[in-house]
C-alpha cells in the first residue's frame, strides 16, 4: 500500500506530466539546474510536511473554514523555507526570487492536500507529500538539465562542452539560446508528457 | 521522353509486388508509394461520385510551386557569388556570370540537400512508424527553408531547424494540413532565437567580411535612401537570405502561383497593401519597406500557404491586410528585431482559425437576421 502511494505520484499520477500542474514554476526556475535542484527540495519539504501537519488537524478543522486553514499551514513552511534559504544560500534565492514565495500557489500542494492529506492518515499522507514533490522534481530537474546543457553548455555550472567545440575557439559548435527562453522549456515540459503517454497505458486516458 | 516514361512504368510495375501487402519488403510500403506517386500519376480512380475532374493531386500542387520558386534560387545562387566577390575585390574584377554562378550554386546546393535529406527523412521515418501515406508537404517546405536563411549557416543548425520544424511544427500536429504554423518559418524563427547572431543581418555575409543587409543598415540608423538604390533592391543585387532578395524573381513566381491558382492573389495584395499604409508611418518611402529584407517573399510565398491562412475569403482579406500592416509595425516600432515578415506571418497563422470562426459566425448572423426580417 505505502509502496504505491510513494512510487504512483513519481510515475503513473506525476503531478506535472499527467496532472499537469506546477507547469508555471517549472517554466521558470529551470534555466539552470542548481535552483531547479533548491526549488523541487523546497516543494518537496513543504508538501510533505504541510500534508503531515494538516493530516494530523484534520479531525479538527472545521469543514469551511479548511482552506484557510491549509494556507496558514502552507504559509508558515514556505516563510521557513524562504527563509532558510536567504539566510543559507542568498544568491540561489534571488535566482528564485518571487517562485519561492509562490509554492503557497502551487496547485499540487493545495490538489494533495484536499485530496489525501485530509482523509488519510498522517505518515501515508506525509509518504504523498514527499512523493508528489519528488516527482514534480524529477520534472524541474529534468528539463533544467537539458536547458542548461544546450543553452549554456554547463551543468551546475561546470562546463561540460568541450571548450575547442565552440565557434570562438576554431571549433563548430554553438549554445542554443533558444533553450534559454521560456516557449523551449514549455516545449520541453510537452516533450517530457509525451513520452509519459506513450509509457503509461493507455487506459489513463479510455477511463 | 516517351520511352522514358514506359521505362519508368516497367520497373515501377515489376517491383510493386515486393512492396505490397505480404510482399519481402511490406514494410515499407509508405515509402514506395511516395515514390511511385511521384514519379506516375496515380492509377486510382474514386468508386462513387468524383468531386474532382482533375489528376492534379497534392503532390502536383507542391511541384508547382517548387517550379515557382526556382527564378528564387537561381537568382539566388547567382547573386551570393556576386555579393562575395563584390565584397572580395573592386567591380571591374568581378569574374564572368558562370563562375559567379557556379560559385553560388556550391554555396547554396549544399543547404538544399541537407534540408530535403533531414526533413524527408524524418518524413519517411515517421510514415512508416505511424503506417500512412508520405506527406507531401515537404516538397514546398524543404525548398522554402533553404531560402529563406543566409547562406552562410552552418549546416548542423540548418538540420537541427529543419527537424524541429518537422518534428515540433509539423508531424505532432498531425502532419500536412493540419500544422497551424508554417514549417518553414518555424524553422526560420527556431534558427533566429537559437542562434541569433547567424540571422540578425549585421554579418550574414561570406567568409569573414561583415556587411550589413539593408535592412539591417536601416534599423541602425543608415538614411536608405542615400546608401542603396531602389533599383538594385528590386532587382536583387543585395546582401541578403538567398531567395528573399530579388523582388522581380518573386514576382515571376507570383504570376505563377496566382496562374495556377495554387495561392490566393487577395493575400498578396491586402498584405502590401496593409504594409504600405502602414509604412506611412514611418520616415522610410513606402516603396522601400515591400522590397526590403523578406517582405515580398513572405507575401508571395509563405503567408499564402493554403494550409495556415484563412479557408474564408473574406478572412484572406483580413489576415493578409494584418500580416502586413504588423510586418511594418514591427520593422518601425520595435527596436529588438529588425524584420518583422516572420513574426508578423507566424503570429496571424495562430490567429488564422479565429479569423475564419469569426468570418462564419458573422455570416450566419447576417443570414439569420434576413430570415427573421423576411418572416
Amino acid at each position: 500500500m505505502n509502496k504505491r502511494i510513494f512510487l504512483d505520484p513519481l510515475f503513473k499520477n506525476n503531478p506535472v506530466s499527467i496532472l499537469a500542474l506546477g507547469i508555471c514554476s517549472a517554466l521558470a526556475v529551470t534555466v539552470k539546474l542548481e535552483p531547479a535542484l533548491v526549488m523541487a527540495l523546497s516543494v518537496t519539504l513543504v508538501t510533505g510536511f504541510s500534508e503531515l501537519i494538516l493530516s494530523l488537524l484534520r479531525n479538527t478543522i472545521p469543514n469551511r473554514i479548511r482552506i484557510i486553514v491549509q494556507l496558514v499551514v502552507v504559509a508558515t513552511l514556505v516563510i521557513l523555507v524562504d527563509l532558510i534559504l536567504k539566510a543559507y544560500s542568498w544568491q540561489i534565492s534571488k535566482q528564485l526570487s518571487v517562485f519561492v514565495g509562490l509554492i503557497i500557489t502551487n496547485c499540487i500542494i493545495m490538489g494533495r492536500i484536499e485530496a489525501f492529506a485530509l482523509i488519510n492518515k498522517p505518515f501515508p499522507s506525509f509518504v504523498d507529500g514527499i512523493a508528489n514533490g519528488l516527482g514534480y522534481g524529477m520534472i524541474l530537474v529534468a528539463v533544467a538539465f537539458f536547458r542548461e546543457l544546450l543553452g549554456s553548455g554547463t551543468i551546475l555550472g561546470h562546463h561540460v562542452i568541450p571548450g575547442n567545440w565552440y565557434v570562438a575557439n576554431g571549433g563548430f559548435y554553438e549554445n542554443n539560446g533558444l533553450f534559454l527562453l521560456p516557449p523551449m522549456a514549455l516545449i520541453v515540459v510537452g516533450l517530457i508528457v509525451w513520452i509519459f503517454n506513450a509509457k503509461n497505458d493507455k487506459k489513463v486516458w479510455n477511463k | 521522353m516517351r520511352a522514358l516514361e514506359k521505362r519508368i512504368e516497367k520497373i515501377v510495375e515489376k517491383i510493386k509486388p515486393a512492396f505490397s501487402k505480404g510482399g519481402r519488403f511490406a514494410f515499407l510500403h509508405s515509402t514506395f508509394d511516395a515514390f511511385e506517386s511521384f514519379l506516375l500519376v496515380p492509377g486510382t480512380v474514386t468508386r462513387k461520385g468524383s468531386h474532382i475532374r482533375d489528376c492534379n493531386d497534392l503532390k502536383r500542387v507542391m511541384i508547382v510551386v517548387v517550379i515557382a520558386l526556382a527564378p528564387c534560387l537561381l537568382f539566388g545562387m547567382y547573386n551570393t557569388g556576386l555579393q562575395h566577390f563584390l565584397a572580395m575585390g573592386p567591380r571591374s574584377e568581378l569574374p564572368g556570370f558562370f563562375s559567379l554562378f557556379w560559385y553560388g550554386f556550391l554555396k547554396v546546393i549544399p543547404l538544399v540537400i541537407v534540408s530535403y535529406a533531414v526533413g524527408l527523412g524524418i518524413e519517411f521515418t515517421i510514415a512508416q512508424i505511424r503506417g500512412h501515406e508520405v506527406n507531401e508537404g515537404y516538397l514546398v517546405t524543404g525548398m522554402l527553408i533553404p531560402l529563406i536563411v543566409p547562406v552562410t549557416i552552418p549546416l548542423w543548425m540548418l538540420a537541427l531547424a529543419v527537424a524541429f520544424a518537422v518534428l515540433i511544427g509539423k508531424e505532432i500536429f498531425g502532419g500536412t494540413g493540419m500544422n497551424i504554423w508554417n514549417p518553414a518559418l518555424l524553422a526560420r524563427a527556431f534558427l533566429f532565437f537559437s542562434y541569433p547572431a547567424y540571422m540578425t543581418g549585421d554579418k550574414v555575409w561570406i567568409d569573414g567580411f561583415t556587411g550589413a543587409t539593408p535592412l539591417a543598415a536601416w534599423s541602425e540608423g543608415t538614411v536608405l535612401t542615400d546608401t542603396h538604390s531602389w533599383t538594385d533592391m528590386f532587382l536583387g543585387f543585395i546582401p541578403g537570405s538567398v531567395g528573399e532578395t530579388s523582388v522581380v524573381c518573386i514576382l515571376l513566381g507570383a504570376v505563377i502561383l496566382i496562374y495556377t491558382g495554387v495561392a490566393s492573389w487577395k493575400i498578396m495584395i491586402s498584405c502590401i497593401a496593409g504594409a504600405a499604409l502602414t509604412g506611412l508611418l514611418g520616415d522610410l518611402p513606402v516603396h522601400y519597406h515591400l522590397v526590403m529584407g523578406g517582405f515580398a517573399f513572405g507575401c508571395v510565398f509563405m503567408a499564402t500557404d493554403p494550409v495556415t491562412s484563412p479557408q474564408t475569403e473574406t478572412g484572406k482579406w483580413i489576415y493578409g491586410a494584418l500580416t502586413g500592416a504588423l510586418t511594418v509595425t514591427i520593422r518601425l516600432f520595435n527596436p529588438g528585431y529588425p524584420e518583422g515578415m516572420m513574426l508578423a506571418i507566424l503570429l496571424m497563422n495562430t490567429f488564422a482559425p479565429l479569423i475564419d470562426h469569426t468570418v462564419v459566425a458573422i455570416n450566419v448572423k447576417r443570414r439569420m437576421k434576413r430570415i427573421a426580417a423576411h418572416g
